[in-house]
């Protein structure tokens, strides 16, 4: 898109936007070496006591200390495993808001389409609140609660566009070879789904992991609360110092995750297109049951249409 | 019941304080999420990879993690205009890179005909950008822009942690003097978010349905 926006430039203006291109990341350079620099500098305060600067190694000697990384360590676990936790039943948990919002039924799809709008619309650490308070649940299962009710009713929100987004045959099929209803939604229509809407889901459960860090607020000792205690037990003078290692680490930990996300996305965005596009016969593992089934859908489809 | 009706003025006070946020952050990463898009499709190349390094980093910072800097390690800096304007500064800069995204993926989403047709007929750079994408653009941007300040509707309830008295800080406060009454306060402070997001849903929709007979 971007390329066909301007005419190819000619040797005069590549050198210009050259020369350009190198100022202002020289620019850019120049602002981060002023602001760490800035951040370095000694501070007087307002009493008239000289601070060190923000790099001063007297803010820096307790990462020597073992205690301190296994408490942060511990802190990470604590973080991955609410998300661990959270994330297996918010998938559970889309699975059911899904089927209660594509069911025939109208009992169940208004009920469900209602409580997906509300718990959609409210903030989750207003749910987390609420849970903690209402069902008196410790901290951590109010952010597991919380984090897996609301993620889940995206995730099922995504499995029901997956749902929908098939073509009719699908279940018509199902159902004419005889399979009931929540068969031909378990087994026909649901994995189909659940292919297509893998890279949203994985996303999600990206964001799932970033929003623990909400059950700071109510008190989980997770990876930002143990930066936080820690400075509390170790003085003021670190507080900058442990804020930027929590920062750090949750930066390592969510970038690796949406690195892996969209390496999933793309091995599996190739293949669930064929589900329903691909007339071409895909390759068959047989060694693996489930890459063959949707596979040999998508066969069967393309036989019939041509 | 009561405990709702006896604190109305203090849920209105925190409501005015969400709105508030929501509007002023809002409008601040309006304007640095299209200064983000813009370096992010800009010929520069030095531009571009800053661009890219910001919205990489900031997306994958929790947003309590970015509020907990404003809220303590600015003011630990000297810096400190008050816990309002603080909470603001970091919903500006978490809610950025989202905006940018949905622009970016708005002008993405235009087909590549039409630039091409605006070059062929002679038009420059920029004019191409704002007579021909960027009207485009615009049309199919607002739905994921609305589900964004969605997002930022219900965000602005971590600021409510971090020292800003909107609906969460006062949901906190009243059920601290009210613990007899935690769910009808709760519930009363839910009622107050769904009527923005689920408002701005309705927007979104009505919107998303326009454009679809127009393209």
């Amino acid at each position: 898109m971007t390329s066909v926006l301007y005419d190819a430039p000619g040797p005069r203006a590549v050198l210009r936007s050259r020369i350009f291109s190198v100022v202002t990341a020289l620019l850019i350079a120049a602002g981060l070496v002023w602001l760490i620099l800035a951040l370095g500098a000694p501070k007087t305060s307002a009493n008239g006591a000289v601070q060190p600067g923000l790099w001063d190694a007297t803010r820096w000697d307790v990462f020597s200390d073992r205690e301190v990384w296994r408490t942060l360590g511990r802190g990470a676990l604590n973080t991955l495993r609410m998300a661990g936790v959270a994330a297996v039943f918010a998938l559970l948990l889309g699975v059911l808001f899904s089927f209660g919002r594509v069911s025939d039924t109208k009992w169940i799809r208004i009920p469900t389409t209602v409580v997906l709008e509300f718990v959609r619309g409210m903030p989750v650490l207003l749910m987390m609140l609420f849970i903690l308070l209402v069902f008196s649940t410790g901290s951590f299962w109010a952010g597991v609660a919380a984090l897996s009710v609301y993620n889940g009713a995206i995730i099922g929100e995504a499995l029901r566009a997956g749902i929908k987004s098939l073509p009719r045959g699908q279940r018509e099929a199902g159902l004419a070879i005889g399979l009931t209803p929540v068969a031909t939604r378990l087994r026909i229509e649901f994995p189909q789904a659940f292919r297509q809407m893998l890279p949203i889901i994985i996303a999600q459960l990206v964001v799932l992991l970033k929003d623990t860090s909400l059950a700071f607020v109510v008190g989980y000792e997770e990876l930002l609360r143990s930066g936080t205690s820690m400075t509390n037990f170790f003085g003021s003078r670190y507080s900058f110092s442990f804020f930027l290692v929590v920062l750090a680490i949750y930066l390592t930990m969510n970038l690796l995750l949406s690195w892996l996300a969209r390496v999933i996305a793309r091995r599996t965005g190739s293949k669930s297109g064929g589900v329903t596009t691909d007339t071409k016969a895909p390759p068959v593992k047989p060694a693996d049951p489930e890459v063959v089934y949707p596979a040999a859908l998508g066969n069967q489809m393309g036989a019939r249409g041509v | 019941m009561d405990a709702v009706i006896e604190n109305l003025p203090v849920f209105l006070e925190g409501f005015k304080n969400t709105l508030g946020l929501l509007l002023l952050s809002g409008t601040g990463a309006l304007v640095l999420g299209i200064v983000i898009a813009a370096m992010r499709i800009s010929p520069v190349a030095s531009l571009r990879g800053f661009a890219t390094v910001y919205t990489e980093i900031v997306r994958n910072t929790p947003l309590t993690l970015v509020l907990f800097f404003c809220a303590f390690i600015l003011p630990y800096l000297q810096f400190s205009p008050g816990y309002f304007v603080l909470a603001m500064i970091g919903l500006t800069v978490y809610t950025s890179p989202f905006v940018a995204e949905a622009l970016r993926s708005g002008v993405n989403g235009v087909h590549v005909g039409q630039a091409e047709a605006a070059r062929s007929v002679g038009l420059t750079f920029t004019q191409t950008l704002s007579f021909v994408v960027m009207p485009q653009a615009v049309r199919m941007v607002i739905p994921p822009l609305i589900n964004v300040f969605i997002a930022l509707t219900k965000n602005t309830s971590v600021a409510g942690a971090f020292f800003v008295f909107e609906l969460f800080g006062a949901a906190r406060k009243i059920t601290n003097e009210r613990g007899d009454q935690v769910l009808a306060i709760l519930l009363a402070v839910a009622a107050f978010y769904l009527l923005v997001t689920i408002s701005l849903g309705l927007i979104a929709a009505r919107v998303e349905k326009k454009v679809a007979v127009l393209r």
